[in-house]
């Protein structure tokens, strides 16, 4: 089973990236092993946790069942390259994470969810999150701080906070949050 | 008063939600665990993995893998004939000429990439002849039934664990008080009530992960996901017969572990793989289903309670037989069946009580820690016993628990004698959890047609026990800035524990607890030793050790402040960042300007850089007798009362938890919002367990559910409401009073359900899980609950 590397142009958080990989190799291993970027976890490697969740043109797949081959062309986001900081921030003011092993994940399916228009409702909320398994917390955590956030969006606050990220420049990760 | 409490001042960091220090770490993807560690010049290990559950290896041929390019080396059992085990040492690391449970390491392929390794397993070549499985405790000591260790009498034991050669016994332990001749003479009624369950798994989302290196000059040098890192040093250094200093072991952030992660299993694998490709570093990463079947897992339990009882409910013997299903290896599960036996009776006081807790070995994945360390097992076993009871008494479930529930002056199981500080305040949870539950009412109610509406109550108590002499130490020091950075052994696993530990530290410094620096990793060359993360332990010791440590430092503080100041160093007080006099607080300097000594006008410096350092042991610990069961093998009962609510479809028995309530004695609530989410996650963890976790085995012992598809644990929106509440009675011995926290939401969960299960479908439901069908069953009159030991 002989099998030769190719040479892949990615594109991942905005930039344009070569790996040396193997066809068969996963999204998730090639993120991993070949950038560093580790935020994709391998929980299961089957499709089953979504520990290893990216964003593949804006929407939330899993890095397990992609193959690194197919994804020239399209633009891929991992937990490093989220910008924004408001669903992070939100997780992070609601305890909604212990271990951290699944956040990245959840994070990743649940901005992408509240990016949604018309805002989700609670049905369509756990339709999404359902494809990804927390194991430390209660997941009362976790749906209230996706909450404040698609809520926070709908009352058009979004452009609000944009605004003001441009302005101080900090990316949405300043300041204190303890208290 | 409790430790670190000065009296008359309110806490400003105690109790505080202070998110984990952690944090930004973990939302960003930058917290790194053990297998997220990638470097060009590691080695990388796959595991062929038994696929009979007991059979005997007649050969194995590695011809093909070892000639695959890349393949650095492969380890059989021929390579290594230690036996491991900390309670009995019964389990080689790699199989040799036998295999006794599915998924049993059988060969270790080292390959340059973790890809060829992979690809070089599948071609080696191992023929089996199967052998008879034993698939319970009950078949196990059947007479004729297969015996999983013939040596069972040569293998070196620890003290303690009694061993029966000749049969699947690993362990016994007796607890006996009172006569029971005169308590079941006592008896105006009895009730005998089974349970069972079988194993299951931790399902931790990070697989476990370990990385190990031989350096040049001998060192052992590992990297682990590990909760009990100085264990790994300590018996890697016994096992391979060098010095444990000679054994450094890192524990970076662990990606969950609930018990999981205290056994230590990889960790030797990758020593051998290291070992046997020249002591180059070999990183080896479970896959799931290795992490679900090859790790050790969640122990299963069949057990019998026999209760005696007047007829206005006063318990007044119990004979209790526990038979825990510890698989094909020991490893801790003689041990979590010590605890569960010392803590046998669930939070009664029984006068006449005899205790006979088995530990057997079977054809399943062996059992370690489960959070709740056995006691989730015995309080569904003696829980669903009272349920039955009251049921025959016609009294009140919660009034028959009331009667009977140990109060400060009674014994314990250990005839340790309880009183108000090492015993939490049972009755007061009791009676907030039924106005939270509106227990009086109503308990069934008909919704419709076909749903029935039931409520189910449980209540526990657990006592950390823990190795006698087990100790946890702190080391703080300062920053230029004033700042302090704290290092203990207590490996971040998710509970937050180091950020408690901080805001300890900030109370006793009276500074900001964001002013405290936090490392992630532990490091057992440089960390002090904390004995392991688990039952339970980290904010009571390391918070004890913190203590110390901070006193420690304060003195330093002092010394010098008092030549700066020329003021005696017992007129002094520390507070935000600045030492003053206590009667003159305009006579002050700041600690920036001391902590690495004070440099006077001239040059001339007195002092030098301040470290604080502290230690804890618990005192007057011993282990039980195994004959009796005397002895004090944890210092303090903690206590919480649970209830459940579901909602039953009669037509097909399927069931929607609608609400979960707990109400723990918390003994001080360190930081609430972890607080609350560590007792949630545990309510969700027992009642997953209980509604659906279990490994469901073939005929051959063969693990049928071994990934995340097929093993379900809860998913986002299957949770029910959940309702938190604390008592906050203190524990003396505890840090500002603090008792333990973090595994007692999950403990009686099992037993609620189970109890609100049986109430809505009107039959005893004595199996877990409490799958719809199960309850069918029972309803149906099919003999599926009874278990006969």
């Amino acid at each position: 089973m002989k099998e030769a590397r190719c040479q892949l142009e990615l594109r991942i958080n905005g930039d344009t990236r070569l790996a040396n990989a193997y066809p068969t190799d996963l999204l998730l291993d090639v993120l991993r092993d070949s950038f560093g970027l580790t935020g994709a976890k391998p929980g299961c490697r089957n499709g089953d946790c979504g520990a290893c969740t990216v964003w593949v043109d804006g929407q939330p797949m899993k890095s397990c069942l992609l193959l690194a081959a197919e994804c020239p062309g399209l633009e891929v986001t991992t937990i490093e390259g989220l910008k924004g900081g408001e669903m992070q921030r939100a997780f992070v003011e609601q305890f909604a994470f212990q271990c951290g092993y699944c956040t990245p994940g959840f994070i990743m399916n649940a901005e992408a969810l509240s990016r949604l228009q018309p805002p989700p409702d609670e049905d369509t909320i756990r339709d999404w999150l359902q494809s990804n398994i927390c194991r430390c917390t209660s997941y009362e955590e976790i749906r209230l701080a996706v909450r404040e956030v698609i809520q926070r969006r709908s009352e058009g606050k979004l452009a609000e906070e944009a605004e003001r990220l441009v302005e101080d420049g900090s990316g949405g990760m300043k300041g204190e949050l303890n208290g | 008063m409790a430790p670190g409490e000065s009296g008359g001042s309110a806490l400003a960091e105690i109790g505080r939600s202070v998110p984990k220090k952690e944090s930004f770490y973990k939302v960003t993807g930058t917290a790194r665990y053990t297998g997220d560690r990638t470097e060009a010049r590691y080695l990388h290990a796959s595991l062929k993995i038994s696929p009979h559950a007991h059979a005997r290896i007649l050969g194995i041929d590695v011809a093909r893998a070892r000639a695959l390019p890349g393949v650095r080396a492969i380890v059989t059992g021929a390579d290594c004939d230690v036996l491991t085990g900390e309670e009995i040492r019964d389990r080689p690391i790699v199989a040799r000429d036998r295999v006794r449970y599915h998924g049993e390491v059988v060969a270790v392929v080292v390959a340059d990439t973790e890809t060829q390794a992979r690809q070089a397993v599948d071609l080696i070549e191992v023929r089996y002849e199967p052998l008879p499985v034993v698939q319970s405790p009950t078949e196990a000591m059947r007479p004729g039934a297969p015996i999983l260790h013939e040596r069972l009498g040569e293998y070196e034991k620890g003290p303690g664990v009694v061993p029966v050669p000749g049969t699947n016994i690993a362990s016994i332990i007796y607890v006996r008080l009172g006569d029971m001749t005169q308590g079941w003479a006592l008896s105006e009624t009895i009730v005998e009530n089974a349970i069972s369950f079988k194993p299951s798994d931790h399902a931790a989302m990070e697989t476990r992960s370990a990385i190990a290196e031989i350096l040049p000059d001998g060192r052992i040098h590992v990297v682990s996901s590990t909760q009990a890192p100085f264990a790994v040093k300590m018996y890697m250094a016994k096992y391979f017969g060098t010095e444990a200093g000679q054994v450094e072991v890192e524990a970076p952030l662990v990606g969950g572990a609930y018990g999981g992660k205290a056994a230590i299993q990889l960790e030797l694998i990758a020593y051998l793989a290291s070992r046997a490709a020249g002591g180059r570093p070999v990183k080896a990463m479970y896959t799931r289903l290795q992490d679900m079947i090859t790790a050790p897992c969640h122990i299963g339990l069949e057990a019998i309670v026999r209760l005696g009882s007047t007829k206005e409910g006063k318990i007044v013997a119990a004979h209790l037989t526990y038979r825990f299903d510890g698989g094909a290896y020991d490893d801790k599960s003689s041990d979590v069946a010590r605890a569960a036996a010392g803590d046998c009776t669930g939070p009664y006081a029984f006068e006449h009580l005899h205790c006979e807790c088995l530990t057997v070995y079977t054809n399943h994945p062996y059992a370690s820690a489960f959070r709740g360390y056995g006691h989730a097992e015995l309080t569904f076993a003696i829980e669903r016993a009272i349920d039955a009871l009251a049921e025959e008494l016609q009294i009140d479930p919660w009034t028959l628990r009331m009667i009977n529930i140990a109060r400060p002056g009674d014994l314990a199981p250990t005839r340790d004698l309880l009183n108000e500080s090492n015993l939490g305040d049972l009755p007061a949870c009791m009676e907030r959890m039924k106005a939270l539950a509106g227990w009086d009412d109503w308990k069934v109610r008909q919704v419709d047609d076909f749903r029935i509406r039931a409520k189910g109550i449980s209540c526990f108590w657990k006592n950390s026990s823990i190795d006698p002499n087990a100790s946890s130490g702190a080391i703080v020091s300062f920053n230029v800035d004033g700042s302090m950075n704290l290092d203990t052994g207590v490996v971040e696993l998710g509970t937050g524990t180091r950020t408690v530990l901080a805001q300890i530290l900030a109370e006793r410094m009276r500074m900001r607890t964001e002013r405290i620096h936090v490392r992630s990793v532990v490091d057992t060359a440089i960390s002090p030793e904390h004995w392991k993360t688990v039952a339970s332990r980290g904010v009571f010791m390391a918070g004890r050790a913190v203590l110390h440590a901070a006193d420690d430092a304060i003195r330093q503080l002092k010394a010098i402040a008092a030549c700066v100041l020329r003021a005696d160093p017992e007129d002094l007080e520390l507070g935000d960042e600045e030492v003053f006099v206590r009667g003159d607080p305009h006579v002050r300097i700041e600690v920036k300007k001391i902590c690495y000594g004070y440099m006077f006008p001239n040059g001339n410096t007195i002092g030098g850089q301040i470290i604080g350092r502290g230690a804890y042991t618990q005192r007057r610990m011993n282990p039980m007798n195994p004959f009796t069961g005397e002895g004090t093998p944890g210092p303090e009962w903690n206590v919480g009362a649970h209830s459940v609510e579901v909602e039953l479809d009669t037509r097909d028995c399927t069931y929607r938890i609608v609400k979960a309530i707990s109400v723990n004695d918390a003994g001080r609530v360190m930081n609430r919002m972890g607080a609350l989410g560590q007792i949630k996650g545990a309510m969700s963890m027992g009642l997953s367990f209980a509604n659906r976790e279990t490994f469901l085995f073939d005929n051959e012992a063969r693990v049928q559910n071994p990934t995340l598809r097929d093993y379900s644990i809860f998913r986002y929106g299957e949770n029910p409401e959940y309702v938190v509440e604390f008592v906050e009675r203190p524990c003396l011995d505890g840090p500002y009073g603090a008792r333990a926290l973090g595994e007692h939401g999950l403990i009686g969960m099992p037993a609620a359900l189970a109890s609100a299960l049986s109430r809505a479908s009107g039959v005893r439901l004595n199996r877990l899980p409490l799958f719809p069908e199960r309850i069918w069953r029972a309803r149906m009159g099919y003999a599926d609950d009874s278990v006969s030991l």
